[in-house]
């Protein structure tokens, strides 16, 4: 039994009512959880003396819009001494898009929150001290939501030249 | 410079004193530490000894921007870094040059998204243009020596 | 930007970072001090907040955000092959290895076979990568430190690989010349004998620079005991690479899940015992010889073969056949204007980058452009322990500090 099927048996027994799949594809397996039930998931993850996930190697999210629940944030957990990868999955609704924090299971999920926060606007409640990284600190919106505009400028071509030139700033002195 | 504003027009001696001052200024112009990204590992090897920025008494990079004239603005400028641009740009004594070094810095580059100044010249007015992603440094130095090209152009009156 | 929105704008920082300081920065025993985005040793746009007790730090709060590109959102709006150029710029000292874990990723996706000979010329390309950004970081790091002579030294051996990679691609940095399904085109003639002469030309130099640094007194009293971290602490806050292996712990992604073919490689990980600077030093200058090592090795067994699948729906037919085969013209024309398209699914393959960790995670929808593209970039996650590496430590040292985890700003900010 490998690793990983240890582990999707374990949770299963233990966690059966927040498991909601379980995905195998290309030879990685993640396990899609409620957002109820996340912390105690790597809670026990981490700490059940079989499973031994101690390492978090990355936490981020993506945007399915306009599909409902938008948000699929993905926690990847490795297990250093095999060396076996997990990853856990949770689906969060676009109308509450907030999730308990894993800083306290993990030490090194606190940038990667704030990242998180920052990209899509998911608060992480319990975070030490969540504000916004990457973005200027007065910015409005959240960058890499599917309804967020790629904020691109025309390219200038001789057709368009003239009108693009208008408008465009330039600085003076 | 008070003196320009005394002299006014004296005809040949005031060429001959342009030619003079001109020709301090490119021969010991001092460039100040802006590398953001890419350009600025080109920039570094433009300063080392295969092409060798000294010869034009450039390799001082200062890093305050009191004490340098030219402004190698090398690499990709997003919207948080673009008013400590501005304000660094202030912070520098006339006489004072700017070169926008690389894609990013002239137009934008391969990044024409919400985050990045689409060419540096939104925020700070730019003398010469230098192509490439990054330039290689034979490019910037023949930038830099376009630049020396203009300011031997210059009179009096420009920093009057 | 005006001047009062300007002040405006830097009021609100310091009032939200309150709480990052201890009370004694209220009072004013303590003074906050800003070393900005521009600094001459803080290795690119980094902003950090200090608090200092004369020239004790009691806090260090780093700022990052100044270099942010947006290219993972830019990425979803291109196909996949016209993606990969803007990873060369994510981390651009390792240009060769960004390329290669994103195209490790589109290839897990999609479920594409590479052939041998591409597995070595990716394996020899991604050392001589690695041994590149090592000499910028041995070159930076001991500028700032203690001499600066060595920053000479090191730039002129990395104008030998500039040379190598043009040579193959035509671009001394950012090459986009590993693509998915293999690499652009077979390498020209004198590619073999070109690393040949590098691999004979940069051991001795290397003991050169050993000599000149690592019995220095000026060098060691410097670095050793400074910005100590153990491994237990070291793996709780998410460290990888080089910082890792100072404090002892053998984690290395070549050696634990290998990609690429690197099984087929014998080489050794260094590891440190303290985990202070001085054995992040140590480590390194060991990691220059191990790839060669590696590098040595793959030359010799350098198979011969096609460098690119030969599965038409990912890799463009040679130019070649399109005089010939109406097939392969339509192939041409798919890829070109299309592009290829990938399953849904989401994939996460990471490498070893110099630096650490450098993973990406791939979410494909079935059409032409990527749905989510994330990099877990080696230096966003190894720039959380600075605070805790930096505490009571002199301010001379944070320095040394930041060059021995080795950041690269377009890594943190992406």
């Amino acid at each position: 039994m490998t690793h990983a099927e240890k582990t999707v048996a374990a949770l299963k027994e233990k966690f059966g009512d927040v498991i909601e799949q379980v995905i195998h594809f290309r030879g990685e397996t993640s396990v899609g959880v409620r957002p109820e039930g996340v912390i105690e998931v790597l809670r026990f993850l981490k700490e059940s003396p079989d499973l031994r996930y101690t390492f978090l190697a990355n936490l981020t999210a993506f945007d399915d819009w306009p599909e409902e629940p938008r948000f699929n944030v993905i926690y990847q957990l490795r297990e250093m001494s095999l060396p076996a990868d997990f990853r856990v999955q949770v689906r969060v609704h676009g109308d509450a898009p907030e999730l308990p924090t894993a800083t306290g299971v993990y030490l090194n999920a606190n940038w990667h929150e704030r990242e998180v926060y920052d990209m899509f606007g998911l608060t992480f409640t319990g975070h030490p001290d969540l504000r916004r990284i990457l973005m200027p600190s007065d910015w409005q919106g959240h960058p890499l939501r599917k309804d967020y505009p790629l904020g691109y400028e025309e390219v200038e071509f001789t057709f368009n030249f003239k009108e693009i030139e208008k408008k465009k700033p330039y600085a003076k002195e | 410079m008070g003196l320009e504003q005394k002299l006014g027009n004296m005809g040949v001696v005031t060429t001959t004193l342009e030619t003079a001052i001109n020709w301090g200024r490119t021969n010991a112009m001092w460039p100040m530490l802006f590398g953001l990204a890419c350009c600025a590992i080109e920039m570094i090897s433009t300063v080392m000894p295969q092409n060798d920025l000294s010869r034009f008494g450039m390799e001082l990079m200062r890093a305050s921007p009191r004490q340098s004239d030219l402004m190698i603005v090398a690499g990709r400028v997003s919207r948080k870094m673009a008013p400590v641009l501005r304000r660094l740009y202030d912070q520098m004594p006339d006489p004072k040059w700017v070169i926008a070094m690389g894609d990013c810095a002239s137009c934008g580059g391969i990044f024409n998204n919400y985050a990045i100044v689409q060419g540096v010249d939104e925020v700070v007015p730019v003398d010469v243009y230098v192509a490439g992603c990054p330039p290689r440094p034979e490019a910037l130095l023949y930038g830099i020596l376009t630049l020396h090209e203009k300011v031997k152009r210059e009179t009096m009156k420009d920093w009057a | 930007m005006t001047a009062e929105a300007e002040h405006q704008l830097l009021e609100a920082t310091v009032d939200e970072l309150k709480h990052l300081f201890s009370p004694r920065a209220e009072t004013g025993e303590t003074m906050v001090l800003n070393m900005g985005p521009q600094h001459p040793s803080t290795h690119g746009v980094l902003r950090m907040i200090v608090e200092l007790d004369g020239e004790i730090v009691v806090s260090a709060v780093p700022d990052v955000g100044y270099l942010h590109t947006g290219i993972e959102k830019n990425m979803e709006a291109k196909t996949y092959l016209k993606a990969l150029t803007m990873t060369d710029r994510i981390d651009y000292l390792n240009t060769m290895g960004n390329n290669l874990v994103y195209c490790l990723a589109i290839e897990k996706l999609m479920d594409v076979k590479v052939p041998p000979r591409a597995q070595v010329i990716r394996v020899i390309l991604a050392e001589l990568q690695r041994i590149a950004s090592h000499l910028v970081w041995l070159g930076t790091h001991s500028a700032d430190l203690a001499s600066q002579s060595v920053l000479f030294y090191c730039f002129r051996e990395r104008e030998k690989v500039m040379d190598i990679a043009e040579m193959i691609s035509g671009q001394r940095m950012m090459t986009s010349y590993i693509r998915p399904g293999g690499v652009w085109r077979d390498v020209p003639a004198g590619f073999e004998e070109a690393v040949r002469d590098f691999l004979n030309y940069l051991p001795p130099r290397l003991d050169e620079y050993e000599a000149l640094l690592t019995h220095n007194p000026i060098w060691l009293d410097r670095t050793k005991g400074i910005g100590v971290i153990d491994g237990e602490t070291a793996l709780a806050w998410g460290l990888t690479g080089p910082s890792l292996r100072g404090s002892g712990v053998n984690f290395d992604l070549r050696k634990a899940m290998p990609y690429g073919g690197y099984e087929e490689y014998e080489f050794e990980v260094p590891l440190g015992h303290n985990g202070d600077v001085y054995d992040r030093y140590l480590v390194r200058m060991q990691e220059f010889r191990q790839s060669l090592r590696i590098v040595d090795q793959a030359l010799k067994k350098l198979p011969k073969g096609p460098v690119i699948t030969s599965d038409r729906k990912v890799a463009p037919p040679p130019r070649s056949e399109l005089g010939t085969s109406m097939e392969a013209v339509i192939h041409h024309f798919k890829l070109w204007t299309e592009g290829f398209s990938a399953p849904k699914g989401e994939v996460y393959v990471a490498v070893e980058s110099p630096r650490g960790e450098l993973g990406v995670f791939l979410a494909g929808n079935g059409g032409p452009k990527p749905h989510r593209v994330h990099f877990r970039t080696p230096s966003f996650v190894n720039l959380q322990s600075l605070p805790l590496l930096s505490k009571d430590h002199y301010i001379a040292d944070v320095v040394g500090i930041i060059g021995s985890i080795d950041i690269v700003l377009g890594d943190v900010d992406r």
